[in-house]
């Protein structure tokens, strides 16, 4: 039983294990309420480096560089701050064509009832504008498409979103 | 103010292996004076995200210097990222911010507080290890050496002429530059880097 309540949450180690199998080496970010644990995570970690931005659209950039010198950055923001980060994601990432994991909590997100909160419900539109594929993460069970979505960055030399469809709890401890 | 070329003759003399990205309309006119081409990035324009992805540069080689020649109307876009440069402490880092007070490229109208905004003040308080302003050409070039051989980050504000664009942008001239794809691919060579 504790199992099985278990895998229904995203554990925020089951990320950080991703983005170590992956060989992540910066996670360009602006921290939010909601993953807060895995912040604390992450900077435990020694072979991880944080960059904190203060708006969005400055960790493509950020990432864009990184990417340059042979790292391997991950790009850690949430839905309101993807959106508003538009023209960046067209310049350095798309237009630069490096691959990229986009890391988006997906505010708002949910699977039961309606989905009240505008947040949510332009997310993916706004990727399908930007023909950026996504992956849908709510539990650790789904881990395996952030590795997927690496591979996929890395083959297409694209940026590629994961959407995290569980910050509201296994992150937020 | 000095003419941006003035600002390229000097520190070319200094400029040594770092790897220089230009932005900007004043910027543009490096190409006339660098003698290491496979060492100058061009990163683009993205609303002013050169200077993040800048940052990325040199966090990424640290034992390499990383010059940036940036343009004020770029880095009033995204102020915070001062912030952030000044928080990761690259040592490799120097930030040359080109005033013109104008957006040079849009028919010269004055960025916002053009004349009496202080980045190099905004800079040292945001957190870099030193900042310096000049508007004077000898005094730059009796400290350029000095500058590009202190620890980074560091930030120097210098007041440039700008050279106005007001012609419609299908019409202007531009000589045929290295495109971004390649500049990336030239430095990666050089510096032996591998991307997966």
């Amino acid at each position: 039983m504790v199992e099985q309540q278990q895998a229904a949450i995203l554990r925020p180690e089951t990320m950080v294990e991703e983005f170590k199998k992956n060989r992540v080496t910066h996670v360009v970010t602006i921290p939010d309420s909601e993953t807060n644990y895995l912040y604390e995570l992450m900077r435990k970690q020694p072979w991880l480096d944080i960059v904190p931005a203060s708006r969005e659209g400055e960790t493509f950039a950020i990432a864009l560089g990184l990417s340059i010198g042979g790292k391997v950055p991950v790009v850690l923001i949430q839905n309101t701050g993807m959106m508003e980060s538009g023209d960046s994601i067209r310049g350095m990432a798309l237009d630069a064509g490096f691959p990229l994991v986009m890391v988006v909590g997906y505010r708002g997100w949910t699977r039961h009832g309606v989905i009240s909160d505008t947040a949510a419900r332009y997310t993916e539109p706004f990727l399908n504008a930007f023909r950026i594929n996504y992956y849908l993460v709510e539990q650790d069970v789904d881990a395996p498409r952030i590795s997927v979505a690496f591979e996929e960055a890395r083959k297409t030399k694209r940026p590629v979103a994961v959407l995290i469809g569980d910050e509201y709890h296994g992150f937020n401890r | 103010m000095l003419e941006a070329a003035e600002v390229f003759k000097v520190f070319q003399k200094h400029r040594g292996d770092a790897i220089v990205i230009p932005t900007g309309t004043s910027g543009r006119q490096w190409m006339n004076f660098t003698t290491n081409e496979k060492r100058d990035l061009s990163l683009g324009g993205a609303m002013g995200h050169t200077t993040g992805a800048a940052l990325g540069v040199a966090l990424s080689l640290p034992s390499e210097k990383v010059v940036l020649f940036d343009a004020e109307g770029a880095l009033l876009m995204n102020l915070g990222i001062l912030a952030t440069i000044a928080g990761m402490k690259p040592q490799n880092f120097y930030h040359i911010l080109l005033d013109n007070e104008c957006y040079a490229t849009t028919g010269g109208q004055p960025v916002p507080n053009a004349q009496e905004i202080n980045y190099a003040g905004i800079a040292k308080e945001a957190g870099y290890a030193a900042a310096y302003r000049f508007d004077n050409l000898e005094e730059l070039e009796r400290n350029m050496d000095k500058i590009l051989n202190e620890k980074g980050p560091v930030f120097v504000s210098i007041k440039v002429i700008p050279a106005i664009e007001n012609e419609p942008i299908g019409m202007r001239q531009r000589p045929a530059t290295r495109n971004r794809a390649q500049t990336i691919r030239e430095l990666q060579e050089e510096l032996g880097i591998r991307v997966e």
